[in-house]
């Protein structure tokens, strides 16, 4: 399979990445000593691992297009990814679903209460992503400043409690409106743009939102941040540091399910597949009587609206907000998440949070290299499987006696 | 006149800078016709269906829409595409334009959302209107997809489908606005023979279905043997419009076409 050609390019490639990495891995300064090590052991590794590894993606490269030559005659339900048809075969989902939810229940009371923390996180990102997924997976509209919505939300909740006294559960759907509404405001002025210039002004407005609340110390205390948050409360209950954790943690997951619930319903809809098409084209959109301004903003506002409700639950599981906690950064994670996961699709984006939330906790022996890693990734991501882990799957409908034995089957 | 017009243009001129694509076009159609629209390259006729379609906004003249169900007179300059669409008037493009990754019934199922309603709450609810809704598009677009010949192709992805069969979904998914007038650009380039005996088939059973058509076609074999009426553009004006019969020896049609007769000047 690997011919003698290969392996002479794979051997370039290697030579040429000692070459780039030569001063880095190789040359060690010792500016005190005034000396200079020379670490030719690293030259080899750097050989022999790039070697190994171009081979490797030369040889997947081979196999994943003869798969494709295979599959060029069948159908788009041929190419669905295993993942996908076991989710789409009742008698695997339920039990499958119902698993998931078992383990997630009892998550905090088998792993310590660090642990319930960490995942509350991912499942605060796993929230967020399947928002921003609804704009820029479904609507096809590259947002770079989320993270403005999100600010939203945590500084509507920092805020109202601060000076009116509101609690948790009132200002909870508040925030989340106010941050729709912002999605709005934002949605007006860039409703003739798309991709790049939409992603630039975009980002504009995410820096916009952080420097404000940066520099208005009247409004928002400026750098030093809100502290003092109280947590969500339950029914006027006292609750110690862990329960508040476990709490926060049940809470998350209530709000993921119906999250998922809602999403996956929109998504399944005459509003979803307006979306849809407004990704595909915008002017045949248009003359197919779809109103691109309504349908923009709506995208927009919902997206915004679930990254205001993550934000007054951040502002609460944190008790402090400060703008540090809302840079370009965070939208870039989130961004990731979409991407990685998968365009679209909600398992995907699932997946791709759990995997960029967690793996960065669990190797901090790592974390030098964390942001290397997540570099590399994206961009292995970018060469392998430009749709994401998993790709979104078109539904499959049925008509009404036609076909009746294809009973009405989800994406999801 | 037997019948009233349903789409009046009076004087539509179409200025891109100094370019003057449309120059004072006057054009009529009436209920269940089938007119042509042809001319050289560069005519102006494309540009004439993105002002009606409101892609474009016209520099000067009037287009007027009568509905023939309400009689209702409205003025279409202006107006956004999707309002334009709702009032009755589909197109498909020249190069072709579908949902690529979306599957061809989904493709029709789009086209039927101006005449559906159900939002956010309906479609998060799942009320017992939105589930009618949503089966009533699923049949009626399934049923569009037969008429077009493409319900075994259903759930595949619209770019997975052939070239003429593209342009016959592109048909279809325009049908599932129910227009009164269907705009057609080139609805038979690049297809073979049989492709396009097919689409003659389909576009004379989609007038007697009520349909007026309007298309741009450079086949002139189709042109002749579908339309009622051809009107005949050149540098954005018309120059001659009449039965094919009359077309095919019109001396200002040849000319535009084949160039100044030289032989008949010596003669």
């Amino acid at each position: 399979m690997i011919t003698v050609k290969e392996v002479k390019r794979s051997l370039l490639v290697s030579l040429w990445f000692v070459f780039l990495t030569f001063p880095l891995m190789v040359i060690k300064v010792n500016p005190f000593e005034r000396t200079v090590s020379w670490r030719w052991s690293n030259m080899v590794y750097v050989a022999i691992g790039t070697f190994v590894i171009s081979l490797l993606a030369k040889a997947w490269f081979v196999r994943k297009e003869n798969r494709l030559s295979r599959q060029q005659e069948d159908s788009c339900r041929a190419r669905t990814p295993i993942i996908q048809r076991i989710l789409q075969r009742p008698g695997y989902r339920y039990p499958l679903a119902a698993f998931l939810l078992g383990a997630a229940l009892v998550f905090p009371h088998i792993f310590s209460t660090y642990q319930a923390n960490i995942m509350t996180t991912a499942l605060m990102y796993i929230v967020l992503g399947l928002g921003l997924n609804i704009v820029v997976g479904v609507a096809g509209l590259l947002d770079l400043g989320y993270v403005a919505f999100y600010a939203v939300g945590a500084y509507s909740y920092a805020l109202l409690n601060l000076h009116f006294d509101l609690g948790f559960w009132t200002v909870l759907p508040i925030g989340g409106l106010l941050a729709a509404l912002f999605g709005v405001l934002l949605g007006f002025p860039v409703l003739r743009l798309r991709g790049d210039y939409l992603a630039i002004v975009t980002l504009g407005f995410g820096e916009i939102i952080r420097l404000i609340l940066e520099n208005w110390n009247a409004f928002s205390k400026g750098p030093s941040g809100i502290s003092n948050i109280p947590r969500p409360g339950f029914f006027g209950l006292e609750m110690s540091l862990d329960q508040a954790m476990i709490y926060m943690y049940y809470l998350m997951i209530g709000l993921l399910l119906v999250t998922i619930f809602v999403v996956n319903r929109l998504q399944d809809s005459r509003l979803g597949r307006a979306w849809l098409a407004l990704r595909e084209d915008e002017i045949a959109c248009q003359a197919m009587g779809i109103d691109k301004t309504r349908t923009k903003l709506i995208a927009f506002s919902l997206g915004a609206f679930w990254a205001g409700l993550i934000g007054v639950i951040f502002a609460a599981k944190t008790t402090f907000v400060n703008p540090a906690s809302f840079t370009f950064m965070e939208s870039a994670i989130i961004l990731s998440i979409v991407v990685l996961g998968g365009m679209g699709s909600i398992v995907g984006v699932i997946l791709g949070a759990l995997i960029l939330v967690l793996l960065p906790e669990y190797l901090r022996a790592l974390s030098e290299y964390r942001m290397l890693a997540f570099g590399a990734i994206l961009v292995a991501m970018m060469i392998f499987k430009p749709e994401g882990l998993i790709a979104n799957v078109r539904r499959v409908y049925c008509y009404k006696g036609k076909k009746s034995n294809t009973s009405l089957k989800n994406d999801e | 006149m037997m019948n009233k017009s349903i789409l009046e243009v009076n004087g539509l001129t179409m200025d891109f800078g100094g370019i003057r694509a449309l120059d004072r076009l006057d054009l009529d159609v009436r209920p269940k016709e089938i007119v042509a629209l042809i001319g050289p390259n560069g005519a102006g006729k494309t540009t004439f269906f993105n002002c009606l379609t409101g892609i474009y906004l016209p520099s000067d003249g009037d287009i007027r829409l009568v509905s023939p169900q309400t009689g209702k007179q409205s003025r279409l300059n202006g107006l956004k595409p999707n309002k334009i669409t709702k009032k009755g008037v589909a197109r498909t493009f020249q190069n072709i334009r579908l949902f690529s990754q979306m599957t061809v019934l989904e493709n029709v199922m789009i086209g039927t959302h101006c005449r559906t309603r159900s939002l956010i709450l309906g479609a998060i609810l799942r009320t017992r209107k939105t589930r009618k809704e949503e089966q009533e598009t699923i049949d009626k677009s399934y049923d569009i997809l037969e008429k077009v010949g493409l319900s075994e192709q259903a759930n595949e992805f619209a770019s997975n489908l052939s070239y003429g069969a593209q342009r016959r979904l592109e048909i279809g998914r325009a049908l599932a606005t129910e227009p009164f007038l269907l705009l057609l650009d080139e609805p038979a380039a690049g297809m073979n023979p049989q492709e396009t005996a097919d689409l003659v088939t389909l576009i004379l059973q989609i007038r007697d279905e009520g349909h007026a058509i309007l298309l741009i076609e450079h086949d002139m074999k189709l042109v002749m043997t579908l339309s009622d009426r051809i009107i005949v553009m050149d540098y954005g004006k018309k120059i001659a419009q009449g039965t094919p019969a009359e077309i095919r020896v019109n001396r200002a049609v040849i000319k535009a076409y084949l160039g100044e007769d030289v032989g008949s000047d010596n003669a």
